[in-house]
Order: C-alpha cells, then sequence, then structure tokens
C-alpha cells in the first residue's frame, strides 16, 4: 500500500505541476509579458468588447516593434470597472473613445463636436492620466434598428422612433442605464422612454437579440461589423445625444516618453472610420481570426 | 442571425486552450486539494468531540447552501481582494470542498468499528499512530468518494468566475459567446466535461489502488 | 459592507419591476417552474428504473456526468443557438435539475424494505400497484430529499440567468459588476445582491426541510422504522449529488 499511496501522490503532484506551468503565478487572463524592454516598459488593457481589445492589441504591438516591454491585460470589463485599474497603477494605457471618456468625467458636459470634446476632456483629466493624438476614426453608441422596424415606422432618426418609444425593449450594456448619454439622454434629449431595458453584453448577443426580436432597439456601436452584414439601420441622432467618439489613447503621464508617443500618434494618424470599420468586418469573419492577426495584418499594411 | 461554426479555430488557437486549461487546473484543483488537507483534522475533531459536531455540521451545511456566485462575489468584502482576484474562486471553492469533505470525515471516521479501534491499542499502538495507520485508511474510501464530487463539482463552479473576470476555461466560454464563436465555446464546455470525467475516473482508481482491502474482500465473496 | 448594507436597504431598492421583491419572485419563478418540469420527467423516470432495477446506468451516468457539465457553457450556447429568452434558460436549468430528482426517487424506491414489499404482494398487489401505493410512498423521503437538492442547485445556477439578459438575483450582481468598484451601483450592489441570494437559499433549505418532514408519512416516523429512515431525514448527502454552480 506505501508504494500505491507513493505512486498515486506522484501522480497527483505531476498532475498540480503541469497546472501550475500552465497558469501559475498571476493567472489573469491573458497576462503575458514580453519583459522590460530598452524603451521601457507598460501594462496595456482593453475593455470587453472586441474592438478594444483589437485597438489594445495594435497598441501592444506597434510599441512592441518599437523596443517597449509590453503586459496585455485584456477583457477588464467596461469603463466604470477599469477605469479603477488606471488610477491605481494595474494598467497603464487604454485605447478610449473622447465623448464617453469626458462624459465619464464631467457628467454635465455638453460639448459634441470632435475639437471640442477633445479639448474639454484634456482640461477634466485626473492628474495622473493624459491622451494622446486623437484619430479620426469614431465609433459611437447608436441607437438601431432592423430594417422592417424602420420600414414599418418609418424611422430615419431617434426623434421619429420618439412616438413608439413606449412598446420597445431596449437592449444594450447595463452600465447605459446610468451612462448620462445612455438612458437619461435618451429621456432628457428626446423625451424617449422605453417600455423596459434587457441588458445585454456588447457583441453578438445585442444583435442576436435585436435580430431576434426580444428588443425592438438596440444600443450597437457604429463600427459594428453586424450592422452592415445584418442590413440594420442606425438611427440618426441629430439632437446630439451623442457626442464625438475618437479613438484616443488615454495614458499614464509617467509612461509617456517619445517613443511611446510617437508610435501611438503614427497609429492614430493612420486610423479612420472606414479602417475601423474594416477591422471590425475581418474580426467578424466566419473563421474568426485572433486580434494578434489581424491587427499585424493592417500593422504591416499601413506601414507601422 | 446564425452562430459561426469556425472549426479551423481550434488548431490555430492550441496555444490560448493550453493555457486556458492550465489556469482553469489552478483555480479549481488547488483548493480542493487545501481543502481535502484541512478536513481531515477537522473530521477528526468533529469525530471525537460531539461538541465540535453539534457546530460543524450545521455550518458546513449553511456553507454549502450558499450559491457561489454569492461567495465569489462575497469574498472581496471578507478578505479585501481587488475584484479581479484568482482568490475570488479559489476561497469559494476551497470553502464547499471543506463544507463536504468535513462531513465524509466525521461519518467515515465515526463508522470505524470500535472493536477494531480496541484491537489496535491493545496491540500498542499509539493514538497518532492509530489515527494514521488504521482509522484513516478505513475512512479513505469515503473520503474519496466526498473527494470525487468535491473536485467534478471544482472543475463546473470555476466556469462561474468567468462572469466577473477571473478566467480559466470559463473565459473562453464568454468571448466565444461575445463573437458568435460555437466552437470555442464547445471546446470549452467539452474539456471542462472530459477533464472533470478524467479526475474523477482518477481518484476512483486511485482511491482503490492504496485500499487493497477493499478489493481482497470483494474477490473472496465472488 | 457598510456601503453594501446601506445599498441594501435603500428604500429605493425595494420598489418596482427592478426592486429587490420584483428580482427575488423572478428568481423563485425560475426555479419554480425548473423542478415542476425537471420533477415531472424525474420521478417518473427514476420510479421506474427503480421498481424494475433496469436502465440503472442512467442514474450514475447522468449523476456523475451533469455534475460535470459547466452550467454557464450549456446555458450561453443554448441561448445562441436559440434565442434570448426564458426557454433556453429553463431547459438548461431543468437539464442540472434532473440528476439530482432522478437519484432521490431511485434510491427511494430501491431503498424500501423488502418486507414491505413482499407483505403488499402477498396482500395481492400486482406491480404497478405496489409502485404506486407502498413503494412511492415509502420512498418519499428519499424522493423530497433529491428535489430539494435540485431546488438549492436551481436557485445557485438561476443566478447566471442575468447573464443572458433575464431577471432574477444575478441581475445584481452582473449589473453591480459592470457600474465598476467605485459607483455607487457597483460593488455595492454586487454585494447586496450576493447577501439576498445566500438569505433565499438558506430560507428555502429551511422552508423545505419542513416540509420534508411534515410530508413524510407518520408510519415513517414510527420508533420502530427510524432507525431505518433516520439517516434518510437527515439533510440528502451532497455525495449524492454534488454540486455544479
Amino acid at each position: 500500500m506505501k508504494r500505491s499511496i507513493a505512486g498515486v501522490a506522484t501522480a497527483l503532484a505531476a498532475t498540480l505541476a503541469v497546472s501550475a506551468c500552465g497558469g501559475g503565478g498571476d493567472p489573469l487572463a491573458e497576462d503575458k509579458s514580453t519583459g522590460s524592454g530598452s524603451a521601457g516598459s507598460i501594462t496595456i488593457g482593453s475593455a470587453n468588447f472586441p474592438e478594444s481589445q483589437l485597438l489594445a492589441e495594435i497598441y501592444a504591438q506597434v510599441l512592441e516593434s518599437k523596443g517597449v516591454g509590453v503586459t496585455r491585460k485584456f477583457d477588464l470589463g467596461s469603463r466604470e470597472k477599469y477605469m479603477d485599474g488606471l488610477k491605481d497603477g494595474s494598467i497603464d494605457l487604454i485605447p478610449e473613445y473622447t465623448g464617453v471618456l469626458l462624459q465619464f468625467f464631467d457628467k454635465q458636459a455638453e460639448q459634441t463636436a470632435p475639437d471640442e470634446v477633445y479639448t474639454a476632456l484634456q482640461g477634466v483629466l485626473p492628474d495622473n492620466l493624459t491622451v494622446l493624438d486623437k484619430a479620426e476614426a469614431e465609433d459611437k453608441d447608436a441607437i438601431v434598428v432592423t430594417k422592417e422596424t424602420a420600414d414599418k415606422w418609418n424611422l430615419k432618426s431617434i426623434e421619429d422612433l420618439v412616438p413608439h418609444c413606449g412598446e420597445v425593449t431596449f437592449g444594450g450594456p447595463p452600465e447605459i442605464q446610468q451612462r448620462p448619454d445612455g438612458i437619461p439622454g435618451f429621456k432628457e434629449t428626446y423625451g424617449c422612454t422605453f417600455k423596459a431595458f434587457s441588458a445585454l453584453e456588447p457583441g453578438a448577443i445585442t444583435t442576436k437579440a435585436l435580430l431576434d426580436g426580444t428588443v425592438q432597439a438596440a444600443d450597437i456601436f457604429t463600427t459594428d461589423a453586424s450592422i452592415e452584414a445584418n442590413d440594420l439601420v442606425v438611427l440618426d441622432d441629430p439632437k446630439s445625444n451623442f457626442a464625438a467618439q475618437n479613438v484616443v489613447p488615454l495614458i499614464n503621464k509617467d509612461k509617456v516618453n517619445d517613443t511611446v508617443k510617437d508610435a501611438l500618434n503614427a497609429v492614430s494618424a493612420k486610423l479612420d472610420t472606414k479602417t475601423l470599420q474594416e477591422l471590425n468586418a475581418a474580426l467578424n469573419a466566419p473563421d474568426k481570426p485572433e486580434y494578434s492577426d489581424v491587427a499585424k495584418d493592417w500593422l504591416s499594411k499601413a506601414g507601422l | 442571425m446564425n452562430v459561426d461554426w469556425p472549426w479551423p479555430w481550434l488548431p490555430r488557437n492550441v496555444d490560448k486552450i493550453v493555457e486556458a486549461t492550465g489556469e482553469h487546473l489552478y483555480l479549481a484543483l488547488l483548493p480542493v486539494l487545501f481543502g481535502l488537507i484541512i478536513s481531515i483534522p477537522l473530521g477528526w475533531a468533529a469525530s471525537r468531540w460531539p461538541g465540535v459536531r453539534l457546530v460543524i455540521v450545521p455550518l458546513a451545511g449553511v456553507l454549502y447552501t450558499i450559491p457561489s456566485l454569492a461567495l465569489i462575489t462575497l469574498v472581496p468584502l471578507l478578505i479585501g481582494t481587488k475584484i479581479i482576484d484568482p482568490l475570488n474562486v479559489q476561497v469559494p471553492l476551497a470553502i464547499y470542498t471543506i463544507a463536504l469533505l468535513v462531513r465524509s470525515v466525521t461519518d467515515a471516521l465515526l463508522a470505524v468499528p470500535g472493536e477494531v479501534t480496541a484491537a489496535a491499542t491493545a496491540v500498542g499502538f499509539r493514538p497518532t499512530k492509530r489515527f494514521l495507520s488504521v482509522e484513516l485508511p478505513l475512512a479513505i474510501p469515503v473520503i474519496v468518494a466526498g473527494l470525487r464530487v468535491a473536485a467534478v463539482s471544482a472543475m463546473s463552479l470555476t466556469a462561474v468566475g468567468a462572469l466577473i473576470g477571473i478566467g480559466g476555461l470559463g473565459s473562453l466560454i464568454t468571448e466565444g459567446f461575445r463573437r458568435n464563436n460555437a466552437v470555442e465555446m464547445v471546446v470549452a464546455i467539452v474539456l471542462i466535461l472530459v477533464i472533470a470525467l478524467v479526475i474523477d475516473a482518477f481518484l476512483l482508481l486511485a482511491g482503490k489502488l492504496i485500499t487493497p482491502w477493499t478489493r481482497a474482500r470483494q474477490g473472496v465473496a465472488k | 459592507m457598510n456601503s453594501a448594507l446601506n445599498w441594501l436597504f435603500d428604500p429605493a431598492h425595494w420598489s418596482g419591476p427592478t426592486g429587490i421583491p420584483a428580482r427575488i419572485l423572478e428568481h423563485l419563478g425560475y426555479t419554480a417552474l425548473t423542478v415542476l418540469v425537471a420533477a415531472a420527467i424525474a420521478v417518473p423516470l427514476g420510479a421506474v428504473i427503480g421498481h424494475t432495477g433496469r436502465g440503472t446506468f442512467l442514474i450514475a451516468g447522468l449523476s456523475n456526468g451533469l455534475r460535470a457539465l459547466p452550467e454557464l457553457g450549456l446555458l450561453t450556447l443554448l441561448v445562441l443557438l436559440t434565442y434570448v429568452g426564458l426557454l433556453p434558460v429553463v431547459i438548461s436549468l431543468v437539464i442540472l435539475a434532473l440528476p439530482p430528482i432522478l437519484a432521490g426517487t431511485y434510491a427511494g424506491v430501491r431503498n424500501v424494505d423488502r418486507a414491505v414489499v413482499d407483505a403488499a404482494q402477498g396482500m395481492g398487489m400486482r406491480g404497478s400497484t405496489v409502485l404506486w401505493k407502498v413503494e412511492l410512498p415509502n420512498a418519499l423521503p428519499l424522493i423530497l430529499g433529491g428535489i430539494r437538492s435540485a431546488t438549492l442547485q436551481v436557485i445557485a445556477t438561476a443566478t447566471i440567468a442575468a447573464y443572458v439578459a433575464l431577471g432574477g438575483l444575478g441581475r445584481f450582481v452582473i449589473d453591480g459588476n459592470n457600474a465598476g468598484a467605485g459607483s455607487p451601483d457597483g460593488y455595492p450592489q454586487m454585494a447586496a445582491g450576493a447577501i439576498v441570494i445566500a438569505v433565499l437559499a438558506l430560507v428555502v433549505e429551511g422552508v423545505l426541510e419542513v416540509v420534508q418532514r411534515v410530508a413524510v408519512s407518520p408510519g415513517l416516523r414510527n420508533a420502530s422504522t427510524r432507525r431505518r429512515t433516520a439517516r434518510i431525514w437527515r439533510k440528502p448527502t451532497p455525495e449524492l449529488v454534488g454540486r455544479s454552480t
């Protein structure tokens, strides 16, 4: 029996050793570090939707190519969640969007035009954070409906939807129930109060709920590939409830050096809305390419 | 909108899958091992002193009843971890394992016939040696049965952590869900299932291996 | 802890369709529906298998296999394959609830004292009558034990339903998680939700324990059979069913 116990114990230990190799230490998802490079090191985070992760991967690869050591901490959740990470230094850099970021720090902010939003944003950031150049690319929240719904109610803009709001179940990420340009914004800006709200993760499930009719309108990001793929209709926002949303790197001041600044500004210079839409479409392709491959492809095509 | 089945995803992402699996095992099995180690002295105390038993058994029952999402959420409050911390999953798993195994150990030790312990003492075994060489080995089959349940449950429970960002194979499930990738989801589900069953079989076999007398008895009966 | 309790006792959170009572009712609703459907399937199945002794592989195999199945995966996959709604959620919850009820019913029918069955047959009862009038009533404690286990399992797992846009108590945890730790609707909401979930589970467990005792036929409460049924009265040991959420 002693020999059997020894044998079993060894097998058990071996299994644990394997699992420790696979995940031990700090098993946060995708927490891979490329070590400390010659131009310093930086931790990059991303939100819980595909585009954010792709942008973060692009930042990561371009910085690595310039010799910066990069640690990736992706899929952290909503802005409200990862802001704590930026404040306490768990992450240093994250791709952001000017409009929502401005409203996050200043709930009363009224600016909607791209340059105004950017300037106002620089004024409200906490002391340890700063933003680099903004890209031309914009990805806004939007109220989206199916083609059938748009035809049925003759919808072109959110104003057209207002008389029907009481019949509509609206789908979107849970946090828009509190965001100024979310549910409260619809009410204030357009007088639209939906019948009910369905909390859905951004991505496939929101699109699915919209297409299935579980919700009649949904908050889908304007560069989401599923809009074109499914003939969805983005309602116009004439009263500018949704401010400009230029992609911009939000970064810890201590981590900004010339290498980092130049690399990220070069990326922003090449990023326009059309490119962003194409990147999202590539991600959404049926064979589900990896973020790193899509990022690599684009960086080489863009000459970065 | 149809769900996509990108089968080529599988061979392309073997690294990612292996890493998630390793992480999952770390999150799930370490607490079970820890729980086992703690349960033995606790169970011994409960078997020996009815007062202890009166406290521990109901407490174990109460703790086992608390849903995992609740416990995972409350751990940061109780021990001050950050919200995304592997301990948030590992502590509840250890608690569940202990809640389950303490009962097994107690029952098993209580079931050791009085004549056996008396005989052991008569032959000259000191209490510690008697526990290690006689009572504990006799308790092993019941403990292994509980351990199997604890380990298999832990594999499945760990996936719940993905809901609040604590990885493992559960994060493959949420990522696949987000990107409409049924292959990724199925791979994660099947892996969790298969590994759990393998662990179950392994423990069953190991239990039989280290208790040769149970096999001998069966042999005689036939 | 303070902020969690503040959130919990804030009267604003106790009213309306998104308030705590409403979510509790939703949660209990999902649970009751699931357990009813699962019992409707598993009790007859378990009784037949226990009575005839055939198909026992189903009991062991299902119990083991389904305990290892990650509910999060099953639920989200089913939703993706069908639609966002109650049906896929209930189906996946029912699948989860089947093993405990099946195992409990099987064990209950199987463990009926052979002497009692003999006596019944001696009185001239046929197979199905024996099952109906003798084995099932005698098996009631274990059947109820299985239903109890299943109910607790479902209460725990129904928290996941919130991830696919449904209601129930998981809503507080998921929404709170997305609101970020600093926000007053962030971690405090999560913790408050977790406390309610835990308390609900304990209360339901207590109620079911009382139901189980009360529903056991007086004959089985008799002193001479008390020893045999004593271990049945205890909560069905987790060894029978384990948990997967």
